[in-house]
């Protein structure tokens, strides 16, 4: 039997944060346990929330992002349960009013598994914020709860249920990422729990109305994950579906490892959170002219950047799609063509050499030393010929070691290329004499020997020969 | 047979301070002499969860040192204050009454308690209240009874009992508590004090252990309307560490009540003195400060409160459902007492079981209950509709009036274990209830004694930031009581 798939997200944003949402601490990731902490996010008698002005514009920046409405009213809630995460016993969060609603996320191209995704708008029900949870970490008998993550400002990200399979929810991810990336508003750097998802997932025969019982995958730390669990949890949910069972409302984990879904929980009933009005802070409320304030704060969205490098600097998709997908490589590449850079050559130069560069050294393009100016300063020399492509390589590689200005450094070493007729002439004599045997095998018209020649002139030049001279000397020398 | 422990003569905060500025006196005199009254008749008034005699003439000592320097905080420097146990004071403890806080030092001062040392108040022990101001006669706390320094077999009131016992007492001019539902006016009247409810958003909370976040008001309780007036001075203000406070605060209350002022007019709610359950003592009390107010020339019109009769379902829906998540924090994980248990469940639950009281307990119950889904609606939204409809009451009755009239309580305080019913003691806010749901200001100001020999308390209410308005009407009133002695 065939079937639809239905899947919905809540995707957890960490906001990019000096200081915590609702005390002065640090917002700091990697720090000594329980060292960024005040009497406030430990829940001490007596303390109140003072709320991040800058993270609530933030959140309805992020809305604006992805097209959502921002409500001029929103409110805080409390959310009771009591875990030790959870220092007060409830969650500052909200529930019925959230700051944003109804925005969408679309998905074009190819997916993750390289087939064609299809070309639509993923439906996005709400964006509210919340405070972090300290991080717990189990140890064999007992649990560490550090509360350097209590208060730190989140967002929660609800889908409408508009995504039919992994690829769809791996798009999704990704385009989201990159719109708060863009806005400065998360680096959703997954390693760092800074974006986490959760996957609502039903199954019904194809065409039906009614849904089928869903269920969720909680944790989700990486795309990657979220991608092949919902691969198998399709999978799993089709077997059982087709072998007449049932599928039972759970809470499900994820394996990484043996690659699987697993059991974590069955809903017995639903949880009581008992929320009510958080009575220690205000509404929230934006008037007309304070959402204009924050809407000066849109960056070029990611979707227009593509538009823009494939209609204005005539990139291939392939090439605006790499560039855009990350905002960090892309302000890169803005600033090498601001700087007098050409658009290809830029596009070809990052995505060849930088990025294998960066990868060989476990760099992020933050780290980079190369600057964007002196990037375009190299693709200069290649451009006017000063030197060829196989020096600029080296020059590169210097250049991402040291950050030192490519102009000196071929200034330095002499790297400054050959295009003197008469020196080439005389490597390409010198190799002529010292390679009687290769000459003879031109002469019989074996193939790829004046490649051979080309590499001989090129050593004895020391890499600095013109190539396309050196080809036209070699023909015209052996005939 | 209950004594009698109420000295015969008050000094004012505004006296001490005249005698500081002149020289006539020290800050280490002035603690002393309190600390000689405390000797003296503490043990039966059991007004203190902790007084270290030692830190507070340390700070006096301080205090003195400043002066004679010329450094002088402000002309209330070396001038102490005692401060109910459940307002935060670095390295005192802040135990709220409970078992379950003891041993808990606080690790931060609450805003007016840095307001107070930054005028050179000097800090003078921690008070003793109904465990986390849940009660009206201070029976809950979970140490010992203080008792009524007027007939120490009958009850301080409460929740901030042993602030207005210690006044009272004479173990100190005047003392911080805290008015949640008439915790700071209800215990005023039964000890025959001053005791100010600050405008909801006048006071910063921050540092105040939370009952009702919406309801709670940190306030003053004094031997004068005065001194209510110099201390709302220092404690008012928007905190940015309290989101409800209000914004753009004026004060000048203590020197306003030296201003020529028309007479006022003052709104009588008359169904409040027609209720069956006001004693005849407290009513008969009411309606001569009526009377002696318009032989004064002030006007008196009628005003109505229509919503009053449900304050009391509508008060004890929010206050639990707010408390049942305020006293979540505490389960012994990171301060208080901890339950010893291997399961993190039966640790949270011994935990609780063993630190709060029965009171408390209820309350969480009841809170805990009111929100629970299926029930929200028809409690605490329905109670949230009730509060609007109080509030609206109010601001019609003010349109009408600048302050209104009305008992404190229903009756002069009553003996140790006499009410039971906790419904019951729950009548005993009736009249102050409201002002709280309201957000109201409103003042208790001693009104006679009634036949038993116990103080009666007269209630003025002001509109929302109208403390102006209300303490001159109740230094007006002040001025006649003295007068008629």
């Amino acid at each position: 039997m065939e079937y639809d798939v239905v899947i919905g997200l809540e995707v957890h944003v960490q906001l990019k944060s000096e200081s915590k949402m609702f005390c002065s601490c640090a917002n700091e990731y990697g720090a000594e346990p329980n060292t960024n902490v005040c009497p406030i996010c430990l829940g001490y008698p007596g303390v109140l929330p003072v709320p991040n002005i800058k993270m609530i514009q933030k959140t309805a920046l992020a809305g604006m992002m992805i097209d959502c409405d921002v409500a001029k009213f929103s409110k805080f809630d409390r959310k009771s349960y009591f875990y030790p995460d959870q220092a007060k016993n409830y969650q500052i969060t909200q529930a019925d009013l959230p700051i944003c609603l109804e925005g969408k996320i679309d998905i074009s191209g190819k997916g993750l598994s390289g087939k064609d995704l299809p070309t639509k708008s993923i439906g996005v029900e709400r964006i509210h914020m919340e405070e972090d949870v300290a991080k717990s970490t189990h140890f064999g008998n007992c649990t560490g709860v550090d509360f350097n993550r209590a208060g730190t400002p989140l967002m929660e990200i609800v889908s409408h249920p508009d995504m039919n399979s992994a690829d769809e929810v791996y798009a999704y991810l990704t385009n989201l990422k990159q719109a708060m990336q863009y806005a400065g508003i998360s680096d959703c750097d997954a390693e760092k729990g800074q974006i986490r998802c959760d996957v609502n997932i039903s199954l019904k025969p194809k065409g039906a109305e009614k849904l089928g019982t869903k269920t969720e995958i909680k944790n989700l730390n990486s795309f990657r994950n979220a991608h092949a669990s919902v691969e198998f949890e399709i999978k799993r949910q089709t077997k059982v579906l087709n072998e007449g069972g049932e599928i039972y409302q759970e809470t499900r984990g994820w394996n990484a490892e043996k690659n699987h879904t697993y059991i974590m929980r069955v809903k017995e009933s639903a949880n009581d959170y008992r929320y009510f009005p958080e009575p220690d802070l205000l509404p929230v409320t934006f008037t007309d002219a304070d959402l204009e304030e924050i809407r000066k704060e849109m960056p070029e969205r990611p979707a227009e950047r593509y538009n823009r490098y494939i209609n204005e600097l005539e990139l291939p998709e392939y090439d605006a799609g790499v560039l855009t997908s990350e905002k960090a490589m892309s302000d890169y590449f803005d600033a090498c063509v601001a700087a007098g850079a050409e658009a290809k050559a830029t596009a070809n130069w990052i995505m060849s050499e930088l990025l294998r560069e960066l990868n060989e050294a476990n760099q992020t393009i933050a780290d980079c030393k190369v600057k964007a100016e002196d990037l375009a300063k190299l693709l200069g020399l290649i451009a006017k010929k000063t030197i060829n492509g196989k020096i600029a390589k080296k020059v590169f590689a210097e250049m991402f070691a040291s950050g030192n200005d490519p102009e000196a450094i071929v200034k330095e070493k002499g790297l400054v290329q050959v295009t003197d007729k008469s020196a080439i002439e005389a490597f390409v004599d010198q190799a002529i004499e010292a390679n009687p045997g290769p000459v003879e095998q031109y002469k019989e018209g074996k193939p790829n020997v004046d490649k051979f020649f080309v590499g001989q002139v090129m050593k004895l030049s020391r890499g600095k020969a013109n190539p396309a001279m050196v080809i036209e000397m070699i023909k015209e020398k052996l005939g | 047979m209950g004594k009698n422990v109420v000295p015969e003569k008050f000094v004012s905060i505004a006296e001490l301070s005249k005698k500081l500025v002149a020289g006539e006196i020290t800050s280490v005199e002035i603690c002393q002499s309190y600390i000689d009254a405390c000797n003296a008749t503490e043990a039966d008034v059991k007004a203190f969860r902790v007084l270290d005699a030692e830190k507070i003439l340390a700070d006096a000592k301080a205090s003195d040192a400043r002066r004679a320097a010329g450094n002088a905080l402000s002309a209330y420097d070396g001038v102490p204050i005692g401060i109910k146990d459940n307002i935060s004071v670095t390295g005192e403890a802040c135990g709220c009454a409970s078992k379950i806080l003891e041993g808990y030092e606080a690790p931060y001062d609450a805003t007016v308690i840095t307001k107070l040392k930054a005028a050179g108040f000097v800090c003078f022990g921690r008070l003793n209240m109904d465990e986390f101001a849940m009660g009206s006669s201070t029976e809950n706390s979970a140490y010992d009874k203080t008792t009524n320094p007027w007939n120490t077999d009958c009850v301080p009131g409460g929740s901030s009992g042993g602030s207005a016992a210690a006044v009272a007492a004479g173990f100190c001019p005047a003392t911080l508590g805290s008015d949640t539902g008439g915790s700071i006016r209800q215990p005023a009247n039964f000890c025959g004090v001053v005791g100010l409810k600050p405008t909801y958003g006048r006071v910063s909370r921050f540092g105040l252990v939370a009952f009702a976040s919406s309801l709670d008001q940190i306030g003053p309780l004094t031997v004068t309307v005065e001194d209510a007036a110099v201390l709302l001075d220092v404690l008012i203000g928007c905190d940015k560490m309290d989101s409800t406070t209000i914004p753009n605060q004026e004060g000048g209350f203590a020197a306003a009540l030296s201003e020529e002022t028309a007479p006022k007019k003052i709104g009588v709610p008359m169904s409040y003195i027609e209720n069956e359950g006001l004693d005849a003592d407290v009513k008969a009390a009411t309606l001569k400060a009526i009377e002696q107010l318009k032989a004064d020339g002030h006007e008196i019109v009628e005003v109505e409160l229509p919503h009053a009769d449900y304050a009391i379902a509508a008060y004890y829906v929010i206050a639990t459902a707010e408390a049942s998540t305020n006293l979540a924090r505490f389960e012994g994980v990171r301060y208080g007492n901890r339950a010893q248990s291997n399961d993190l469940l039966e640790m949270y639950t011994k935990t609780r079981e063993n630190g709060f009281g029965a009171e408390v307990k209820r309350r969480i119950l009841l809170g805990t209950f009111v929100l629970s889904s299926g029930y929200y609606d028809a409690y605490y939204l329905k109670a949230q509709k009730v509060r609007t409809l109080i509030k609206q009451d109010f601001e019609k009755a003010f349109e009408k009036c600048d302050v209104i009239l009305t008992p404190v309580t229903p009756s002069t305080s009553f003996e140790f274990g006499s009410v039971k019913d906790p419904l019951q003691m729950y009548l005993s806010d009736i009249y102050t209830i409201s002002v709280n749901l309201a957000g109201n200001c409103a003042i208790s100001v001693p009104n006679g004694e009634a036949s038993n020999g116990m103080p009666i308390g007269l209630q003025f209410i002001g509109p929302i930031l109208g403390e102006k308005e209300l303490l001159q009407t109740a230094h007006i009133f002040e001025g006649l009581q003295k007068e008629a002695k």
